[in-house]
């Protein structure tokens, strides 16, 4: 007891981790479905949200439980985090809302209205992952300002756009079939090639900015450990590519492959952001334990999480099994 | 322009849009579960149709609900950081487990429950249904536990200028939480049915004369007749608690500046706070003194003893003017209703248009109540223990203007587009005809 008492803070750092991680992935794969509608006419449109329709406010939650992890566990951080990111954070609310109320009206709306729902659908997706992204990049860079660090975390929306363009892509390879299948491994395959581009671009960058983060990654022995995460990254963009080329199959017991793919690329790239700034939950200003809140509080919290976090993903689980294979038309009835 | 001030605007601009969607689907969530059940007792299709309608306007509501829900986890933090710096242990435990208990059961089943139909065997479909119904409940519970705690705080200490919990029983059966959440239910059941009554009298109106409007007008109705007194006299217990914990709030809603006996009750007037005194009172002796002591000399506080630490009167006054006159056209109107539906089996066109017209009487009371409850709080954010103005953030009061006026315009351009959008489905559901095929009718066919 006393062990996890004392690692409180940890335990919660890593519970918030995966939170966000489940949350890219997830709500990645939406928002990425959102941008990849920009390509699609009415009838493709229809079937691309039919493939998240089922899903997307539940992986939204993910994005609520993590925002809520820090604002519980560490507050100082969150007081911190988001008011540096205030700008960023209310245009990223407002494509947030503009996607979650167009999935509705798209469809409910007067038929004159539902071509400009699509546009507000595709421009919040759009807005959401940009501002995701250019948030990360501003975090990476420890939130400093300058023309550099501005332009960094620009590039670092593109980039996070791209990835949630990917695993959008794989996605709709997943879930559906025929030509929108034919077009889907074509998006994959260039966002791909644009994911690798702002993967490389933040790899390159982040040890430059911080002389310890290019300490931890190029001392002695940490450099043999931490390779394996580039190499595997690496062998990883080789082998999507590889198996996208041969893409789409005759037979479709594999369409899943590239979707489980991304998820691996996602892991990867969170691993080596939590390998570099670990112990800091803010670059360079505050460690997760100097920011954590009161023990007891944590405690409950924990306990209700070992508790309720198995039935979320039990039932989670179903849902998925429920809506498994190729998606088809959404009907209330 | 004060930065606390437009902070206060953003927020209050944020959670007044939000409370609405809420407000509809807790409520609505029971009632689909109960047109579900009803189906599956009887097999009339007409049940399964009003169950479809329904459903469309739960998923919409929910959305809005979701995304402004969204906006206010982020405006904890942006807008009020001193509020979880100060009391963090205990409002953080309680919106985790909000999020645990609720936000994930009802979104996962949410998905079950509006696309599943033909996906999984009909009692999977309804059990579904019941549990967005009860996440949606769960979630009312814990964020209004946490609301309450704000107004009567209990359960904690303070050490070293931040609070810690000793004892969570305490803390989440707070005073004033049965009250708060059983008044906030009732209105969330009252919202719900005049809105279902005033949808279904519009289509009734329109000649649409399938037998889901004829059901969905008669259980609104209903609903609404039989909620009203409950919630009168939920709401009397309610004042009566806020009299013994926050004086000062009871004291702004009545208008009442001297402590004494044989206090009136003033039905209206314009109250003063520079001279300390209502003007054009209109007033009806002894009434408050009967209301709040149930009897003529019974003492009532008045404002004057808060002198600094009150809230602003004015506001207070009008909007409990505003929601008790609300709850009055709307004990009437269903009473009125219900009693032409018992004696003739259908209600007259004119009293058709007063449900058309008050279908969003519910949003009208329960924004106005909780505008008495959480203006009534200030100067306080957490009574006694944190003010509002310790609470605000140093976020520059430019940078709080400008995303106030992007809030401000998405969210009316949503409210148009929500309240057009109902009416657009309701005209789209009676031109439709019978509403879908029979080719899965088999499988759900009751049990004989």
């Amino acid at each position: 007891m006393d062990l996890i008492s004392q690692n409180l803070p940890i335990i919660f750092a890593g519970l918030m981790a995966l939170s966000i991680l489940a949350y890219v992935i997830l709500d990645g794969y939406d928002l990425g479905v959102g941008i990849l509608m920009a390509r699609g006419d009415r009838s493709e449109r229809d079937r691309m949200i039919a493939t998240i329709g089922p899903f997307w406010d539940a992986n939204e939650t993910w994005l609520v439980l993590g925002i809520g992890l820090l604002l519980v566990a560490f507050p100082a951080a969150h007081g911190l985090i988001l008011t540096e990111l205030y700008l960023p954070v209310a245009l990223m609310l407002l494509g947030l809302t503009l996607r979650g109320v167009a999935f509705e009206f798209r469809v409910k709306a007067q038929t004159r209205f539902q071509n400009a729902w699509d546009r507000a659908f595709i421009g919040g997706s759009l807005l959401a992952a940009l501002t995701q992204g250019y948030m990360l990049g501003r975090y990476i860079m420890g939130f400093q300002a300058g023309l550099w660090q501005e332009a960094f975390a620009l590039a670092a929306g593109f980039g996070l756009a791209a990835a949630y363009t990917f695993v959008g892509s794989t996605w709709l390879i997943a879930k559906t079939e025929g030509t929108l299948q034919v077009r889907a491994v074509l998006w994959a395959r260039a966002s791909l090639l644009l994911t690798l581009a702002g993967m490389i671009a933040v790899s390159l960058a982040t040890p430059l900015v911080s002389p310890r983060i290019f300490d931890r990654w190029f001392s002695f022995p940490n450099i043999i450990g931490l390779a394996s995460i580039p190499l595997m990254t690496g062998a990883l963009f080789l082998s999507l590519w590889i198996f996208l080329r041969r893409m789409p199959r005759g037979d479709h017991s594999l369409d899943l492959v590239p979707f489980l793919g991304a998820m691996a690329l996602f892991t990867l790239g969170f691993l080596g952001l939590a390998y570099s700034f670990y112990p800091y939950i803010v670059p360079e200003k505050l460690t997760i334990r100097a920011a954590a809140s009161a023990t007891e509080s944590l405690w409950i919290i924990l306990l209700g999480a070992i508790f309720v976090l198995p039935f979320i993903a039990g039932y989670t689980a179903f849902s998925y099994y429920v809506f498994r294979g190729k998606a088809r038309e959404l009907r209330y009835d | 322009m004060d930065p606390i001030l437009l902070a206060r605007i953003q927020f209050g601009a944020n959670i007044s849009f939000h409370i609405l969607f809420p407000t509809i689907t807790i409520a609505l969530g029971w009632v689909l579960l109960f047109f579900k059940l009803r189906f599956n007792a009887t097999g009339n299709e007409a049940w399964m149709n009003a169950y479809r309608f329904w459903v469309k306007v739960f998923a919409l509501s929910f959305a809005l609900g979701v995304v402004s829900g969204i906006t206010m986890s982020f405006q904890f933090g942006t807008n009020w950081p001193g509020f979880m710096e100060r009391v963090g242990n205990i409002a953080g435990p309680l919106l985790a487990y909000e999020v645990l208990t609720a936000f994930f059961l009802e979104a996962t089943f949410l998905g079950i429950m509006l696309f599943g139909f033909r996906r999984v065997p009909g009692w999977a479909h309804t059990l579904a249904t019941f549990l967005v119904a009860f996440g949606t409940t769960m979630s009312a519970f814990w964020i209004l536990v946490l609301n309450s705690w704000m107004h009567t705080p209990a359960g904690f200490e303070m050490r070293e200028g931040v609070a810690h919990a000793t004892d969570w029983m305490a803390i989440i059966f707070n005073p004033s939480m049965p009250y708060r959440l059983g008044h906030m239910l009732l209105a969330s059941g009252l919202t719900c049915a005049f809105l279902i009554a005033g949808l279904s009298a519009w289509r009734w109106l329109r000649q649409d004369r399938s037998e889901d409007v004829r059901l969905a007008l008669r259980v609104g109705i209903w609903l609404a007749a039989a909620l009203i007194p409950v919630q009168i006299l939920v709401g009397d217990l309610h004042g009566l608690n806020t009299l013994e914990h926050q004086p000062a709030k009871v004291a702004a809603m009545e208008g009442n500046w001297e402590t004494r006996g044989n206090v009136p009750l003033v039905l209206f007037g314009v109250p003063n706070e520079r001279e300390r005194r209502n003007d054009y009172a209109i007033e009806i002796p002894n009434g408050a003194s009967l209301i709040l002591k149930h009897e003529a000399e019974g003492v009532v506080p008045g404002l004057n003893d808060f002198i600094g630490k009150h809230p602003p009167v004015a506001p207070v006054f009008y909007a409990f003017r505003i929601m008790v006159g609300m709850g009055m056209a709307m004990l009437a109107l269903s009473w009125l209703g219900a009693f032409l539906l018992w004696r003739k089996g259908e209600i007259p066109r004119l009293v058709a248009w007063a449900f058309v017209a008050m279908t969003f009487s519910g949003w009208v009371a329960t924004l106005a109540g909780w505008y008495v409850t959480e203006i009534g709080r200030q100067p306080w954010l957490v009574t006694g223990v944190l003010t509002t103005a310790q609470a605000a953030s140093a976020v520059p009061a430019g940078m709080i203007g400008t995303t106030l006026a992007l809030y401000l315009a998405i969210y009316a351009v949503l409210m148009v587009a929500y309240i057009s959008v109902l009416f657009h489905l309701a005209k789209k559901a009676g031109g439709a005809g019978p509403a879908a095929p029979p080719a899965y009718a088999p499988r759900l066919q009751p049990a004989e």
